[in-house]
This record gives C-alpha cells, structure tokens and sequence, in this order.
C-alpha cells in the first residue's frame, strides 16, 4: 500500500456507511473528496471489504464522469460548456486557459499538480454565462482576459505561499 | 401463478407460468431472436432483437414484458422486420466482419442471424477499433472487436459464477467490457470455467484452441500420443455431429482419434475410479478422526481456482486427491516412462479450465513436463474430427486400449453434477446389494438442480451431503457453513451449472439437451456390467504394480500447501 492512500481513512468512510455495497457511490464520492480522486488501492480495499467484484466498483466509477481515476491539481477548474455557456462563448474561454497551462483535451492536469481544467455540461448558473468553478467557487461572465486574470491570481497566490 | 390467453400473430396461447413475452411467443413455435436473453440470467433487454408489436402499435422487447390475459401481439410486421435489420446493421457497422477466420465461425449467432435477416450490406461505415486480443488466460481469448455489449458474459461470471471478473467499463460511445483497469483477465479473479465463451453469441469470448499443437504431436513419428476422454464428452457432441442429443458416442470417438494417429485411447472413467477409492478412503479417514469436515471434492479446476482466490482458509477442506484427469495423466506416462518414443499425454475435456490445470506447478514432473501435456476442449475434438473428413455417423464403434480398458458406472457418472458424491457412496455404503445401489439414486443426488442434499447412514452415523453446481450456490453454501447455519460432513462442489456435461467446453445447448446428455451418462452406468470403483478388476493389479509405493506421489496434491508457498513468496517481494 502506497502513502497515497492509508487504510484507516477508507476504514472509516466504510463504516460511515456500515459496510454496504450499495453505498457504493457515495463511497467513492467521500474517497474522491479525500484524495481529489479515486486512488488505485482504493479499488482493491473496498472490493475485498465489500465483497464485491473489483470490476463492479471500476465499473461504476468509470460510468460517472465525476469520478477520475487520474490525481488531479489542487485548483480544478471545470468550465462550463452547457448551451447557454456555449452560445456566449465558453470555448475561447477554455483554449484560453488550456494555452496559459499548457494543457489539452488530452492532458487536463499540469505537471506541478496545480491546475486542472475540465469541461462540464452545466452548472447551473446559466445567468452569469459563461461561467468556470474553481473549486467549489463560481466565477460567472468571464472572457478569456478574466480567465487569464484569475489563473495569475492564483500562481501569484502560490508562490507567496511558498516564499 | 400468471394465467390468461395471449394472442400471437391471431393464434391464441395459454400462459403457464411463463414470466415474460419471449417465453410464451418461443412456447408457441416462434423463435424470436435475441442475443441478450438467457432464462438463467437476470433479463437485461439491451438488444432489442425480441421487439414485438402491440394492436396499438407500441413496440415492446418481449423479454422483459410480463404476459397478461388479452394481449394481442404480432411477431412479425414490416415495421419490426425493418427495426431487426437496423439493429443488425448498426451492430456491424462497429464490428470485426473477418468471419472467415474467426474462432466462431459458423456458430456466431451474429453470423446467423446477419444470415437470417438477409443482410446483403451494412450503410454505415466501419468504425471497428482494432484492439489487441486478451492472450493472457490459458482457457479463453477475449477480441474486444467482436463485442455487441449483450452482457451475457458479465451476468454468466458475476449472477451464476459470482465471480465478476469482468464489466462494463466507461459509458457511451466508449463502452467496452473488460476487467477493472483493464488489466489482462489472467491477472483478475478469473477462474477460467469459460461460460462467459459459453454465453458469448459472438466471438468476443472464445476457448483458447490447443488443436495445433495436438495436431503436431500426432503427425511426429518420434511422438507416442496418449488419450485419454472424460465421460461428459461422449455426451457432449452428438447433436453436432448428426446423432442424437445426448448419444453415448464413446465408441466413435475412439475410432475417430486413431484414426487421427492415435497411438493409445483411454477413458477418463478409469481415472476417476481411482480418485473414488482414494477419496472414499480420504472422506472415511476424516469421518473417524472428525478433522477437516466438510471435505470438498477436488475434480473440478475452476472451483480450486475460485477457492484458492476467494475461500484459501478452505484448502484444507478439500480432497487431496488430484482429478481423475491429473491422476490419469500421471499414471499413464508412468506406464509408458520406458517407451523409446516421446510420450505426450492428450486429454478431451467438456472444460476450459482443465487447460489452466494441466499448466499447474504441481502437475508437472520432476523434468518440468506436464503430466497432461495438451487438453482439447469437446468442441476442439469436433473440429479436428470435421477438419479430417471423417463420415462420423459412419465410423465403426472401437474399444479403449489395455492396460487400462476397463471402466466402472462410477467412473463415468463424474460427468454429471451428484456423479461424484454417487461414486463415493457406492464405495463406501456397506450394503452392496443391486437394491441399495438403485436405492442411491433416489438419495437426492441425481437431477441438475443447482443446489442439492442427500443424507446416508454410515455405521450409526448419518452423514450429511451437499450437491452444488454453479459457483454462485457454492459460495452461498460456504457462506452456511462458515456461519454455522448448515452442516455437512462431505461437499461435491462444480463450477459449471449441471456439472461436466453442461461444461464449457461442451458445444452450449439448451437446459432440455443438457438433461439428455446427463441421462446419456446414467444408461451408460446402467449399462455397464462394473457399478462400483472397487470393482474394476484392474484396480488390484495396478496398485501393487504401477502405483506401489507411489500413490501419494502421483495421486495426491496439496492445494495448500502450494498456495501457502505462493503466499510466502509474494510477501517476500513485497517486503523487498
């Protein structure tokens, strides 16, 4: 078992949930919370705690697009590409933070875990298009000024912390 | 109990009983396609192939709508042939279309139903991905390619096998079935029993094919081929190969491998009248000391896999005794270890997970050789037969080989789930009349049902049995036992559902043909002049000559000791 994941934080997420198998998603959703993703050993605890098969929990975490089997950054910027967000322009919005990071379609988390960019379908704030979540915060009417604004906010804040 | 008349296509049909439309429609002559639907598995209704038209013109899948009284339904209309054959397209337009040379050809339900529908062109372009084949298990091949998602395979390995080695994996457009990180099948829990290949209606899941190599050793001069057949194949070709479902065809298969190059033909059933004596004495030597009950059989290789992968504190529970298969094998290149030819051991198996077996560590000898060098599935043994030209229906009937050319009922019963725990009683019943040996079949150990329990005194003592086929009912049993809720002092566990003749490797047929190759195996008992193990004349002769000195060595195993070995060694480099 690697320092990823310890057993006694998903011993406890188990017994939240006395056990059941059919918690199985809010299970992962609590693991996820934990560790900004569903770590490998994760899988292997809970199939053998659950007595369920391995491939049912991979299963169901790779249904839900809110899961991620990958470590994601400790900012995760989901950018809004419902139809209202789209029709006032979320996608320069979104090449304009892919370009600042360095990411792509492909490659959502930058090398210095710092930053995650997705794509969401909505997220309900349809009034303020388009608009990005950091974190857990909303930021609406962006531009890709703004979005650009914002990620130097962020490093800015990064490297102060650190110095 | 539902009851009622449903119209079908104007011709009323009563409901008995049957628990959706598809059963009732097939009760009444009309074989409604599907791919999705089997009556043992939970109705998944993805195809969409079973659709049926109301009066008011809705279409339902008949396989998950209950009948009711006054239904009126049509099978037919142009409107769902149309829907049938865009489902047939669409399921093409993203798969392999290499027929000729898929595993499955000529028995992909795909291939028959393309036939069926008359598709003459699919309208959409081919967006198949090519996807390297999973090799890694010694039982099956998975070809992602060939997948039409039906889910048969998942509801086989997880509802009946309880295994769930395999799942859907992602959602939409990029759905696949697969095991959890999409690791090769070898390393999941996988026990290699093969129904998912079984229930496969593709050539998504196929059993590996060992024909080549078979077909080499016979074709070398320096190489003396060695057969041996296992009772549930007898039963198991007949309805491909123009006999009867369920026909006895031991003689013509006989005939048939010599013909091949054979050099010597054995029965199995000779085999597994050893393993009856070696484990009546185990279960008898158990019952006095009171230790390690219940005993669990040891013949079948996927119930092993599956107890070493989820149940290792069972081990010792189960029989030491080899399989009739390993401890056949292990005696014949005993017998033949002086021969100036190279001696390969072939075995024709109902099973996939026999090839697994025979790959085993402990089964080979001391130069690193398999006792059992190949294992060919029933449905293999089929192919080399068509491959040769043989007329089969009009090959002339041979016997086996001496030294080891006689076999018991016993023996030959093994093929059929209740066979083995049957075998054991005859041995150790101290009644040997023919009355008390008719009376045993009425024990409640005959019949395919999953789950089945006999009782026997022994002396004074009632000793307590249990019957289970399906991996699923095992684990449930274990799960009775472990908690204390049951009893028993011996257990025949089989992985496949009804036992060998129902096995994996045996061409699929329905639960009908399944009952008639059982029964084909209880005529050949009740045919033979020699019911009980102990009885085989050869038995004297072979243990004080071959086996002197050498039982334990070439008939026994230690499934735990070997796993505890493993163990030690994956704790070791976990450490380093």
């Amino acid at each position: 078992m690697s320092q990823v994941c310890d057993y006694q934080k998903l011993d406890e997420i188990l017994e939240k949930h006395r056990y059941d198998s059919a918690s199985i998603i809010a299970i992962l959703q609590e693991t996820q919370e934990e560790y900004h993703y569903l770590p490998r050993e994760a899988f292997d605890y809970y199939a053998q705690k659950l007595k369920m098969p391995i491939a049912k929990i991979f299963s169901i975490a790779t249904f839900y697009e809110n899961f991620s089997l990958e470590p994601k950054g400790k900012y995760v910027i989901k950018v809004c590409d419902g139809t209202a967000c789209h029709v006032r322009k979320s996608v320069p919005v979104l090449d304009r933070l892919r370009k600042e990071l360095g990411l792509t379609a492909g490659k959502v988390t930058t090398d210095d875990q710092l930053f995650t960019v997705e794509i969401v379908s909505c997220l309900g704030a349809c009034g303020l298009a388009p608009a990005i979540t950091v974190n857990e915060k909303v930021i609406g009417l962006l531009t890709p000024d703004k979005a650009a604004e914002i990620l130097a906010e962020l490093k800015e804040g990064e490297s102060h912390a650190k110095a | 109990m539902s009851s009622g008349i449903v119209m079908i296509d104007n011709i009323p049909v009563e409901i008995k009983g049957e628990t959706n439309l598809l059963a009732l429609i097939r009760k009444a002559g009309i074989d409604l396609p599907t791919f999705c639907y089997y009556s043992e598995l939970s109705v998944y209704g993805a195809c969409r192939m079973c659709v049926v038209e109301t009066k008011k013109g809705a279409i339902e899948a008949a396989c998950s709508t209950p009948p009711q009284d006054g239904m009126e339904i049509f099978t037919n209309t142009p409107r769902l042939k149309r829907y049938r054959k865009m489902i047939l397209e669409l399921l093409l337009s993203n798969h392999c279309r290499d027929c000729t040379i898929c595993e499955k050809n000529g028995q992909c339900k795909l291939q028959e139903l393309a036939e069926r529908f008359g598709i003459s062109r699919v309208r959409f372009a081919n967006t198949a991905d090519q996807t390297p084949m999973d090799t890694s298990s010694l039982a099956i091949v998975r070809d992602k390619s060939k997948c039409i998602l039906c889910g048969d395979c998942v509801r086989m390995c997880h509802e009946v096998q309880n295994v769930g080695a395999i799942d859907f994996i992602s959602r939409g457009a990029k759905i696949s079935v697969s095991t959890a990180f999409d690791e090769p099948i070898a390393n999941s829990s996988c026990v290699g029993c093969g129904q998912c290949a079984a229930v496969c209606p593709t050539g998504a899941i196929v059993i590996r094919r060992n024909t080549d190599q078979v077909w080499d050793a016979l074709s070398d001069p320096q190489t003396k081929v060695v057969f041996q057949i296992a009772p549930a194949v007898r039963v198991g070709l007949g309805g491909k190969m123009g006999q009867a479902q369920g026909e006895n065809l031991m003689g013509k298969i006989v005939a048939a491998l010599r013909r091949m190059g054979a050099d010597e033909v054995f029965d199995t059933a000779t085999g597994a009248d050893f393993t009856v004596l070696e484990e009546a004495n185990e279960f008898l030597g158990r019952l006095d000391s009171g230790e390690k009950l219940p005993l669990f059989t040891s013949c079948c290789p996927a119930w092993i896999n599956y107890a070493e992968k989820n149940h290792p504190d069972l081990l010792g529970n189960i029989s030491s005794c080899r399989s009739p298969m390993q401890m056949f094998s292990s005696m014949l290149k005993e017998q033949f270890k002086h021969s100036n030819r190279k001696v390969v051991v072939v075995a024709v198996m109902p099973c996939t997970a026999k090839k697994e077996e025979a790959a085993r560590k402990e089964f080979l000898d001391e130069n690193d050789q398999p006792y059992t060098d190949f294992v060919i599935t029933t449905q293999e043994l089929i192919a080399m037969i068509k491959e040769s030209g043989f007329v089969f229906s009009e090959l002339e009937p041979e016997a086996v080989d001496m030294p080891f050319g006689t076999m018991s009922g016993a023996g030959i019963i093994f093929g059929v789930t209740g066979g083995v725990t049957e075998a054991v009683l005859r041995r150790i019943s101290a009644n040997k009349s023919n009355g008390a040996l008719r009376s045993l079949a009425f024990t409640g150990v005959r019949g395919l049902a999953g789950v089945k329990e006999a009782q026997l005194m022994y002396g004074d003592r009632e000793v307590k049995i249990a019957i289970v086929s399906g991996l699923k009912n095992a684990e449930d049993l274990i799960l009775k036992i472990k908690s204390g809720e049951s009893y028993y002092d011996f257990v025949e566990v089989m992985a496949c559902p009804g036992g060998c003749v129902a096995g994996a490797g045996q061409p699929a047929v329905s639960n009908a043909a399944k009952q008639k190759r059982s029964q084909g195996l209880y005529d050949a008992d009740r045919m033979s002049s020699i019911k009980r193990s102990e009885e085989n004349p050869i038995m004297m002769s072979v243990y004080s000559g071959l086996l002197k000195g050498k039982v334990h060595h070439l008939l026994h195993v230690d499934y735990q000791a070997s796993y505890n070995e493993r163990h030690k060694n994956l704790l070791k480099e976990e450490c380093r």
